[in-house]
């Protein structure tokens, strides 16, 4: 085990802001997109039953 | 099997919805494992002391960025010689996580030079040529916003990607052909790599995590521009309307 206690795991020997930032900001992206992802999916589904029953008038 | 049967789009559709929990999930897995490795496994640099871990990110981010962009450009190929429909499309749900693994890469490598080299950023041929990357995927991603008819919009998109093709090897290339303050490579294909065995097992085992997340969200994506494409068929008019 690299780490003594959890302050030193979170302190990263110094580096915490940059390693925290770079971890923390592609967990932040991944999420994003994740839920960007899931709302157009269904947005797109709602617009797709809009235009049938428009075209079925 | 026969493979041209997935070049359908209603087959693809069904193939893509049953592919797609098995890429998630795996992606999970190997993300669990690789930050596992990441902080637990990997021992601290002698030199960068806990920064380094940032490579975790960085290298994995910075692979998949031109990894996608070949892919889109390879699919682009396929669709402009054989006009095949679902070619553009997968080069389209493949864009907005090529673009966001592109900045990853570049944030995380600002994030990295800071304490390492004492700036955010320098105007070096390989970070020129990655922030050059970006903004290719940005502008492609515009160029489909602002063409209406798809069709039109594809081939636009297609040859836009296929010029800016050229600065992936540039990229690459960039810290051998210029004098960068960016390291060159770690891992070569021929030679051995010049890195600890856990550290290259960690980038390895996230890399493997971006890849399996990348298809898991391009065919998510790629499902909802087929029913969009397709919405007059049949088969699309039925799922439609028991969604």
């Amino acid at each position: 085990m690299v780490w003594q206690s959890a302050a030193d795991f979170w302190a990263m020997g110094g580096y915490g802001l940059y390693v925290w930032g770079s971890f923390g900001a592609t967990a932040l992206g991944v999420a994003l997109e994740v839920w960007l992802l899931g709302r157009g999916q269904r947005a797109g589904i709602k617009q797709l039953q809009r235009m049938q029953r428009w075209e079925a008038e | 099997m026969n493979l041209y049967h997935y070049a359908a789009p209603a087959a693809f559709y069904g193939l893509a919805g049953r592919l797609i929990p098995w890429f998630a999930w795996g992606a999970a897995l190997f993300a669990a494992a690789g930050l596992y490795i990441s902080f637990f496994v990997a021992p601290t640099d002698f030199q960068q002391g806990e920064a380094y871990r940032i490579i975790f990110i960085h290298v994995p981010a910075a692979w998949m960025s031109m990894f996608i962009y070949m892919v889109m450009a390879f699919w682009c190929a396929i669709g402009l010689a054989f006009n095949t429909r679902l070619s553009f499309l997968m080069a389209r749900a493949l864009a907005p996580t090529g673009a966001l693994f592109c900045f990853l890469a570049l944030w995380t490598g600002a994030l990295w030079g800071k304490p390492m080299w004492g700036a955010w950023w320098v105007w070096d041929a390989r970070l020129t040529s990655e922030l050059i990357l970006l903004f290719l995927y940005v502008g492609i991603m515009a160029l489909w916003a602002a063409i209406d008819d798809p069709k039109r919009g594809d081939r636009a998109g297609a040859l836009l990607i296929l010029v800016g093709a050229i600065n992936v090897p540039i990229i690459y290339f960039s810290v051998k052909w210029w004098n960068t303050l960016h390291q060159g490579s770690s891992i070569n294909l021929m030679q051995a790599p010049s890195m600890a065995a856990t550290m290259l097992i960690g980038m390895l085992v996230m890399a493997i995590a971006a890849w399996l997340y990348t298809i898991a969200v391009a065919l998510v994506r790629a499902r909802g521009l087929v029913l969009a494409r397709e919405r007059h068929t049949e088969w699309v008019q039925k799922i439609i309307k028991e969604a």
